[in-house]
């Protein structure tokens, strides 16, 4: 008996501090989305405001700035066809190395993922400087191209992955029948491996959305992307607290959703299957 | 693969399929390797030049010039150092901390897939707005949740970019890459034989003995995976040092990545920039060797 209120207490302490730990690490999250709905005075009054009369003024203000919408905008269409882009490049290299293994394919899968341990930094000024003589600073196209090469390895590597998953019987099955590769690939293996498609896609776009070292140093106002449009809040007279808060609330919160959806597969594609 | 012979079209089919995978993975290579060539060697290049855009008229072959007066100045060594003390703080905080929840995480409570959600969340937030959002709304000195806090326990309000920038940076980063070390090392801690655990448990092993013995060797290898790819995206940490400090006061919180920055985009100095670009290239090409090891032996083809 003693065992089981002990073990009661156990379940009551880890609940409490697992709770308490998710707490914290949440808070400022909690905070911004609360000062969100504050207006301006409230956001720095003192003390802190828990309990208010939420308004939506700040989302009203923001969406009326006309450019809010743009940069949301280029955000998506960067993301989004950066990751398009990077798939139409991954799905035939991936099913190749998936089913057709060479004894290249494993020097290949390894060095392209080494290409993701290349500081930016380190490339910075020749990108930069290629960039402003072909006119793409600023421009859609170009961050669109170098997050397509910033996540191809991580893709090509997910998708090989996947593909690895799917029972070779059935292709088999599908080539007696006289299946040609394109109706395999079209037909047979895509609707089967739709969901780690989907995953990968879900992962590179978030690591597009969020990316700020190239978008930060490429773009101004054009094509800038939400992480740019934030960072100009960092101005001195950028000091609007609810703004701000709004703003960012809107920037994050779809892919915060993505996030919790496709936790297990970033796992998987940010470790390149060394944690299991 | 079918070993009949008799079937010959099905198998010709095949033979013809292997050899076509090569204008498969070809773009996908071809890419990423214009991508990793030209720039670097762009920079390798670059950086043996006499080059500032603020002086076209002075270029020329400067050979080794570029590096003797960076190795000389000591803002280049102030940086490497600071981006030092900038990774290993965020890697034992994430390390440490990151196991302990990854420990209890792993146990079951009430409404734990909802409080994991929770915890997870920070590493989605993009790195300007996380750190506004520490600047602004929890740091700032006098209207900052953290200033009202200190000064209700009558310790008045730290003017944390001001008096300690480091760690103000250390804490926002931590902050966002504490939820990465939990998921990995939760993973990696799901996959820990329950069995084993049950029987040390039977044994009489204490939770604290079950921790230091069973679980901590088999977490070993997650570990030495996290840290190193943590070293390599903390070796370029920017938009937060951008939005926050710029890397003042001083160069208080200028590390490498902000180093090269100032000097390509404010300075124009492409020639010192290179320089120090491959010098971090080659930082990072020290931890990404071993990193690649552990990878390659994880991968069965």
């Amino acid at each position: 008996m003693s065992s089981a209120s002990s073990k009661r207490y156990r379940y009551l302490f880890v609940t409490v501090l697992g709770w308490l730990a998710a707490a914290l690490l949440f808070f400022p999250i909690f905070w911004m989305v609360l000062t969100s709905f504050k207006t301006e005075v409230e956001a720095i009054a003192l003390p802190p405001k828990l309990f208010f009369q939420p308004t939506f003024e700040n989302y009203i203000t923001i969406q009326e700035r006309a450019d809010y919408f743009s940069f949301a905008m280029n955000s998506i269409v960067i993301s989004v066809g950066s990751t398009l882009l990077a798939l139409i490049l991954a799905i035939p290299a991936a099913y190749a190395m998936a089913f057709f293994p060479t004894k290249r394919t494993k020097g290949t899968l390894l060095w392209m993922l080494s290409t993701k341990m290349l500081p930016p930094v380190g490339v910075l000024v020749p990108i930069y400087l290629l960039f402003r003589d072909s006119n793409l600073l600023d421009t859609r196209i170009g961050l669109t191209i170098i997050y397509t090469l910033i996540n191809l390895p991580i893709v090509v590597w997910m998708i090989y992955t996947f593909f690895k998953d799917v029972p070779k019987d059935i292709l088999e099955a599908g080539r007696m029948d006289g299946a040609s590769p394109k109706q395999e690939v079209f037909h047979v293996l895509m609707p089967l491996s739709l969901p780690g498609i989907a995953s990968t896609a879900l992962l590179a776009i978030i690591l597009s959305w969020n990316e700020a070292f190239w978008s930060l140093n490429l773009t101004t106002t054009n094509a800038a992307p939400l992480t740019t449009f934030i960072a100009s809040f960092s101005s001195p007279q950028g000091l609007f607290w609810a703004q701000l808060s709004a703003a960012s609330t809107l920037a994050i919160a779809p892919i915060l959703i993505f996030g919790w959806l496709s936790q297990r597969q970033l796992v998987r594609g940010l470790t390149f299957g060394a944690v299991k | 693969m079918s070993s009949t012979l008799a079937v010959k079209p099905h198998n010709t089919k095949t033979s013809k399929r292997q050899v076509a995978t090569l204008p498969l993975v070809a773009p996908s290579v071809l890419v990423l390797l214009i991508w990793m060539i030209v720039p670097l060697l762009m920079t390798l290049w670059f950086s043996l030049q006499r080059y500032n855009l603020l002086n076209p008229a002075n270029t020329g072959f400067a050979g080794l010039n570029n590096y003797i007066s960076l190795l000389s100045t000591s803002s280049l060594w102030i940086s490497i150092f600071n981006t030092l003390v900038l990774v290993g703080s965020v890697l034992v905080i994430t390390i440490a901390l990151g196991t302990l929840l990854a420990v209890l995480f792993n146990e079951e409570f009430w409404g734990r897939s909802i409080a994991r959600l929770l915890a997870i969340a920070p590493f989605f937030v993009m790195p300007t707005v996380s750190a506004l959002i520490w600047k602004n709304m929890l740091m700032h000195p006098v209207n900052g949740l953290f200033a009202f806090v200190t000064r209700s326990l009558g310790l008045g309000s730290i003017d944390w970019f001001a008096q300690y920038p480091m760690l103000s940076v250390i804490l926002i980063v931590s902050w966002e890459w504490l939820p990465f070390a939990l998921l990995i090392l939760l993973t990696a801690i799901q996959s820990l034989d329950h069995e084993q655990v049950e029987a040390a448990r039977m044994d009489g092993a204490k939770s604290t003995a079950i921790f230091r013995f069973i679980t901590l060797p088999h977490l070993g290898r997650a570990i030495a995976v996290l840290a190193m790819i943590e070293m390599i995206f903390f070796l370029t940490i920017f938009a937060e040092i951008f939005v926050t400090t710029s890397g003042g006061p001083g160069l208080a919180t200028t590390n490498l990545a902000y180093f090269i920055y100032l000097r390509a985009l404010f300075e124009f100095d492409v020639g010192g920039a290179s320089a120090a670009g491959l010098i971090a290239v080659i930082l990072a090409n020290i931890v990404a060797i071993f990193l690649m090891r552990l990878v390659a032996r994880n991968l069965d083809v």
